[in-house]
């Protein structure tokens, strides 16, 4: 019987020539990850089960992304913690301020993880990896600390849904309009347990980084993964990038998919997501001017910091200044999208619109520090939750939408179309 | 094993960030987190929670984030057992990583209400709600599994 990409990747992984939805195996890791917040009580672990040494320390990576800077003195005891950690193992792929960028960002921008790669990592977004053709997924710090002792995981052998993408997107419609789209249609358990697989035709219209964007929310829906294949457009990011061998996979003709669901891109609008869930979508058309005031703007992520992202905002942006009641946050994800962003004038055109752009951190996303919503206060996002309390106060409000929507409500002080900016 | 308690109600998709909202991640005491369990959608559930008390839930238990603060959370805070109609895969590994009691069972998540007085007994996977006098049959945990719970979570249950 035919296998799944993300079927064979596994299957590849543990050494047989065949897996089958529901089996349970034990599959080699190339790359294991962990942040600021989740790796410290992985090494508390690692140390209480006496492990005196890591399986690989070229195959582990610690980035300091969440609370860095650090915002308090307990911030900066974890980071210390694991900063002592990775100079007593050695690891190679240690990142602090001044080297780190958002993890999800950053790992693909290095050429750590890379096609046909077996991941995991201790944050619920390591799925983004996915875009490359790697199999990757979010797990606890439990699961890190084994995985840094063994160089390996057990898994069940997760069913697919397949999704089919079709046609050419608009201008304004982004990566995250297809990804609030799907997750509007199949909601945020609708890929409970299983891949989300994504094929067709429409896949050579989406950029590297409107795929990295689609498989980092693939998490919103539920999925263990959401996968791409291997195109002309993956081959050009990952050659400028790799420093190992990796593999290309391809699901086979035959492969057995639980569902279909097709997505012709050329119909998309602009998708925002409501309080309180991902699946609370509406289009850019069902919302009315002045509908939705606004308090926060917040441009960044590891689902849209990337230079795309930054561009798309910029583009809006140029020329214009922020409305005088929304604070708007910009956030490269990565010192070299920073760094890049002052090079193509990105920067200038942020500050004289009258937004901040911040050093790279996980930040505002899920509450830390750089931009907390008091009670009532309205946010809109381009990050990728929208759960209660998740930006700050439990009474505040976060909308998800793309960067192009995002800068344009910026201009705007309510949710509004770039379009008609 | 078996646990009984006075249970917890709650709807579906109850995430991560509710369960310990990430402003309260720079600890990873489990005493300091359970302080703050469930707070930004139940400010009671600490002040009234007991030990060996029960959480019932519906669809997408623990969705969201990967921090294993969520389930060490509910934990500390003297839970025995969640049960749920569906967890979120990530939690649903992490609880039993940590050995907190996690079962699936839509039927008792359907009927039983906040307030009863439920018995579960992992051997058998049977839910009994003493409150209605009626039993649901969940799934029981394979022995490996119920070791590691028994042990207090994976690691102590690997190593010597």
């Amino acid at each position: 019987m035919g296998m799944t990409m993300t079927q064979k990747i596994l299957a590849a992984h543990a050494g047989l020539p065949e897996v089958k939805a529901g089996q349970l195996i034990e599959a080699k890791l190339d790359i294991v990850l962990g942040n600021d917040v989740t790796s410290p009580v992985a090494i508390n672990e690692f140390e209480r089960c006496g492990a005196s040494s890591v399986f690989d320390k070229s195959r582990i990576a610690l980035v300091m992304d969440h609370f860095t800077p650090n915002k308090d003195i307990k911030s900066a005891q974890h980071c210390k913690q694991v900063r002592e950690f990775a100079g007593k193992y050695d690891i190679d792929n240690y990142f602090d301020v001044g080297q780190m960028g958002i993890e999800h960002a950053l790992l693909p921008e290095k050429g750590i993880v890379l096609p046909g790669d077996t991941v995991i990592g201790a944050d619920s977004h390591t799925c983004t990896y996915g875009a490359l053709g790697a199999f990757s997924t979010g797990v606890g710090s439990t699961d890190m600390a084994a995985g840094m002792i063994s160089g390996k995981a057990w898994f069940k052998v997760p069913s697919a849904i397949k999704v089919v993408l079709k046609g050419k997107p608009a201008e304004n419609v982004s990566g995250k309009d297809v990804i609030l789209h799907l997750i509007g249609r199949i909601g945020v358990d609708g890929a409970l347990y299983r891949s989300l697989e994504f094929c067709g035709e429409g896949v050579k219209h989406l950029s590297m980084d409107d795929r990295l964007c689609i498989a980092n929310m693939a998490i919103e829906g539920g999925a263990k993964n959401g996968i791409f294949p291997v195109d002309d457009v993956t081959l050009a990011y990952v050659n400028e990038r790799a420093k190992r061998d990796y593999k290309v996979f391809e699901a086979d003709e035959d492969a057995q998919y639980d569902e279909v669901v097709e997505i012709d891109l050329s119909a998309l609008r602009p998708t925002v997501a409501f309080p309180h869930l991902p699946e609370n979508t509406k289009t850019i058309d069902e919302i009315k001017p002045e509908e939705v005031m606004i308090d926060q703007v917040v441009i960044g992520s590891c689902t849209n910091g990337r230079m795309e992202d930054m561009r798309a905002a910029a583009a809006i942006l140029k020329g214009r200044k922020v409305n005088k009641n929304v604070r708007t946050i910009v956030i490269p994800a990565t010192q070299k999208i920073y760094l890049d962003c002052i090079r193509e004038g990105l920067t200038e055109i942020f500050v004289e619109a009258g937004a901040v752009v911040s050093t790279p951190t996980c930040g505002p996303c899920l509450g830390g520090h750089m931009g907390i919503l008091a009670k009532g206060e309205r946010a809109v996002a381009t990050t990728n939750r929208n759960f209660v309390g998740r930006m700050g106060h439990p009474e505040s409000e976060v909308y998800l939408a793309s960067p192009a929507v995002a800068a344009a409500s910026a201009v705007a002080g309510y949710i509004a179309d770039p379009d008609k900016i | 094993m078996k646990v009984q308690g006075k249970v917890h109600k709650y709807g579906s998709n109850v995430d991560t960030d509710v369960i310990i909202p990430a402003r309260y991640l720079n600890t990873a005491d489990p005493k300091e987190l359970a302080a703050h369990c469930m707070e930004d959608i139940d400010t009671e559930f600490v002040k009234n929670v007991k030990a060996g008390d029960i959480m019932v839930a519906d669809r997408n238990f623990g969705c969201g984030s990967s921090r294993e603060h969520a389930p060490i959370a509910i934990k500390a805070s003297g839970i025995s057992c969640v049960i749920a109609a569906t967890f979120a895969r990530i939690f649903y590994r992490n609880a039993i990583n940590i050995g907190l009691a996690i079962l699936e069972c839509e039927e008792a998540s359907k009927d039983i209400k906040d307030g009863d007085d439920v018995s579960v007994d992992f051997d058998t996977g049977i839910i009994t709600n003493n409150t209605s006098g009626k039993t649901y049959q969940a799934e029981p945990f394979p022995p490996f599994i119920q070791n590691i719970i028994e042990k207090g979570g994976l690691l102590n249950s690997i190593s010597k």
